[in-house]
């Protein structure tokens, strides 16, 4: 066992801070905490997982072991544009996989990654509650409905010089 | 007491509101299989997350099987727990556990001893039918001085997770990632050697599979003992005496302190020694700075920190490193038993017996997995050379003394040898949640009072309670003493001396339930206190028949000052007796924007 040191931007650690404080630094507001600081700071690196682990006392472990159950949750900056296909039973059988394929295949990038200049993410989610539009795509709040794999290039399209 | 009244194959049974299914058919003597369960009754904890599903039942009315670790009975309830619907969802659970789970049983640590293997023995698994389908999952083996993960054979039962966080407020371990990728992890799966891991084993001593294992330290005193050029000596601590026999199918509570000098002799070791020496020196040590720390708080001195905490236990020096960095000058800074035995031997001893250092080889028998992360820190060795070379656990020696043929029941009683055999009664009971403070006490009143110590049992020193606070009499001054075992007792007592509520004088802590009896490198004891009581009961038995019991009257100790050490906490004492404490405490620092 050995200790170590993580850094933080002293304006970071006095927002993060703050978050918990919103919460009483109460233990089980945890959730609430990290969806607060998701929101915030875009995702949840290890540093800010320390931080929330020492402000409501509870051991870092459990927060990362609550991160990484929820895929709601990142430790990876998503891009600019966060891009979620639904992969839910009526998105899946209305053909989201290859909805995704094409996303994947268009964009170079796999589930969970994010473009290298920062602009795009792709990530799958399980039904948005619009079935009726199946399949779904989001691309941050706007949400797409009825999507062909042909229509994927002209929703990137949409974002170009964005 | 509200009753309830329900049959469970075919039998009444009539049990208090709230009971689960599995302890009402207990009280039946129906011993219904379970996986991720676990009920430590002595200590009031209970694992039962109801995830592995071995346990199920099939209760009248309702649709699904319950599992019965965590359903509780109904007034009325009809419970078949071995319907031919049961066993045959109980076979196919484990089948499904068993077609993610490594087949080399053959070669597993915990062959043997395994609680899957045990239930597919039970269960009367005979293939394993999903494994060329499904998916496996796989991880790297986690490496550190003390344990060993190797998670492609957790079962996901999360009783590690109950010992770290609910017992031990270690906060470790915690389950992370979802269906195949779950596993239970340290932080950002980090390698547990960076984690707050303080080793102590505990675990270890609950997991039902090969996933958590002590590091084995068998094969390297093996080549040692095969290496002519080689002096090889042992030293074994008192609690394993006191459990060691169970490895051989003795009841608990015997004594085998003398079959198991003889087992090491036959093992080839030169010399045959005791830790309980070096328990005598501690007292030395710990209760000359006790003393002096009492004494100047007496006189008026504000700068002296009160209470002084004991510091044998290494799982509860790796935790307040980690966790109480900030005071990290309260506890004695006397090394272990452990410690002070191989700065000896590799000094006064080698010396003695013309060998030198790099060719004597130390080993040590001890409770504890901790103990092996405590003789690789560098604070134990000389260039490069530690001062003890490997520490095996009770278990460990079990399966060394079983590889060479032998049987504990049948070896003939022998003595260790002399001179670091010598012992008294108060190092005995080093092995037991209040022995240390007992044995100090012993020795501290006698300097103190400069008086004879007419009864030398301290009888409210002693339980199992997880946190006690006594009252001793030093001829008029009242000492205050604190006890706690388990690292969350220990947590509590931390928390009140940082508050500043906490009046006492001195406080023994040991990490692991029990005290080192329960240890997390001991004989598994599966949670039964009542084992616990019964190998605390062997310690003080054997203190009882000692001729001397307080260790400043060891004529063996009392000849290593005159001819070595000098006096308790001289500069020769400090050097190779006392240690430091750092901060293990992961540090946030501020960056400027």
């Amino acid at each position: 066992m050995s200790g170590y040191t993580i850094e933080l931007k002293k304006t970071d650690l006095d927002t993060l801070r703050d978050v918990c404080k919103s919460f009483n630094n109460d233990p089980g507001e945890l959730i609430n905490v990290l969806h607060k600081a998701q929101s915030i700071f875009g995702y949840l690196p290890a540093e800010i997982q320390e931080v929330v682990a020492k402000e409501l006392n509870i051991s870092v472990a459990k927060v990362y072991g609550v991160v990484t159950f929820y895929s709601f949750f990142t430790m990876k900056p998503k891009g600019k544009f966060p891009i979620s296909i639904c992969t839910g039973t009526a998105c899946y059988v209305r053909g989201a996989d290859k909805v995704l394929e094409e996303f994947k295949r268009v964009l170079k990038l796999e589930v969970g990654e994010t473009a290298q200049d920062g602009k795009f993410s792709l990530s799958c989610l399980r039904c948005v509650g619009a079935c009726g539009l199946a399949p779904v795509v989001m691309v941050g709040e706007k949400t797409y409905g009825r999507v062909s794999p042909d229509e994927v290039r002209k929703i990137i399209e949409e974002y170009d010089g964005l | 007491m509200n009753l309830v009244k329900l049959t469970i194959d075919g039998q009444q049974v009539e049990v208090e509101k709230g009971t689960t299914i599995y302890k009402a058919a207990k009280q039946l003597g129906i011993d219904i299989p379970v996986l991720c369960y676990m009920d430590l009754h002595g200590m009031n904890i209970e694992n039962k997350p109801g995830g592995c599903r071995i346990c199920v039942v099939e209760v009248e009315g309702r649709r699904n099987l319950a599992p019965s670790c965590s359903t509780n009975v109904d007034e009325g309830m009809v419970v078949r727990t071995s319907s031919m619907r049961v066993i045959n969802a109980r076979r196919t659970v484990l089948e499904f556990i068993l077609s993610d789970h490594p087949k080399e049983c053959l070669s597993c640590a915990k062959s043997g001893h395994c609680e899957l293997q045990d239930l597919a023995v039970k269960l009367g698994v005979r293939e394993i039918p999903y494994q060329d389908t499904a998916e496996m999952s796989t991880y790297q083996k986690d490496y550190s001085p003390s344990i060993i993960r190797d998670m492609d054979k957790c079962v996901m039962c999360r009783r590690c997770e109950t010992m770290c966080n609910d017992v031990q407020t270690v906060g470790a371990l915690f389950a992370v990632n979802r269906g195949f990728e779950a596993v239970v992890a340290p932080a950002f799966e980090m390698d547990l050697q960076k984690s707050t891991c303080t080793y102590c084993g505990q675990c270890v001593a609950v997991c039902p599979t090969g996933a958590l294992t002590e590091v084995d330290h068998t094969p390297s005193v093996i080549r040692a003992l095969a290496d002519p050029s080689k002096t090889v000596i042992v030293q074994t601590a008192p609690a394993v005496r006191a459990a060691l026999g169970e490895e051989f199918g003795m009841e608990p509570g015997n004594l085998v302190t003398g079959q198991m000098a003889a087992a090491l002799r036959r093992l080839g070791f030169n010399f045959v020694f005791d830790t309980d020496f070096a328990a005598d020196l501690t007292i030395m040590e710990e209760g000359t700075e006790l003393l002096g720390r009492l004494t100047k708080h007496l006189e008026g001195d504000k700068n002296v920190k009160l209470p002084i905490l004991t510091s044998c236990c290494p799982g509860w020096v790796n935790f307040f490193e980690a966790q109480f960095p900030d005071m990290i000058d309260i506890p004695s800074t006397a090394r272990s038993p452990q410690q002070m035995f191989g700065a000896i031997a590799k000094t006064y001893f080698a010396d003695k017996i013309g060998v030198k250092r790099e060719d004597l080889v130390v080993v040590s028998i001890m409770p504890c997995v901790a103990k092996k992360y405590e003789s690789e820190r560098d604070e134990f060795k000389v260039d490069g050379n530690p001062d003890v070379d490997f520490a095996l656990t009770t278990r460990e020696l079990a399966h060394l003394i079983k590889q060479a043929n032998m049987d504990i029941k049948t070896l003939p009683e022998e003595d260790f040898d002399s001179p670091m055999g010598e012992s008294t009664g108060a190092s005995v009971i080093f092995g037991v949640t209040g022995g240390v403070i007992e044995a100090a006490t012993r020795t501290a009143y006698e300097v103190f009072t400069k008086k004879k110590l007419e009864k030398v049992e301290f009888q409210q020193l002693r339980g199992l309670e997880g946190i006690r606070a006594a009252k001793v009499d030093f001829n008029g001054l009242e000492l205050n003493i604190g006890i706690a075992h388990g690292l969350g007792n220990a947590r509590k007592l931390l928390e009140d001396i940082r508050a500043g509520k906490s009046e006492f004088h001195a406080i023994e802590i040991m990490a692991c339930p029990g005290g080192c009896i329960g240890g997390g490198g001991q004989p598994l004891h599966h949670g039964d206190s009542s084992i616990l009581k019964k190998r605390a009961a062997a310690l003080y038995r054997e203190d009882d028949g000692k001729a001397i019991r307080k260790s400043h009257e060891n004529p063996a100790i009392a000849e290593l000052y005159e001819k070595f050490l000098g006096t308790p906490m001289s500069e020769k004492a400090h050097h190779l007796l006392h240690t430091h404490y750092a901060s293990k405490q992961t540090v946030i620092h501020e960056k400027e924007d």
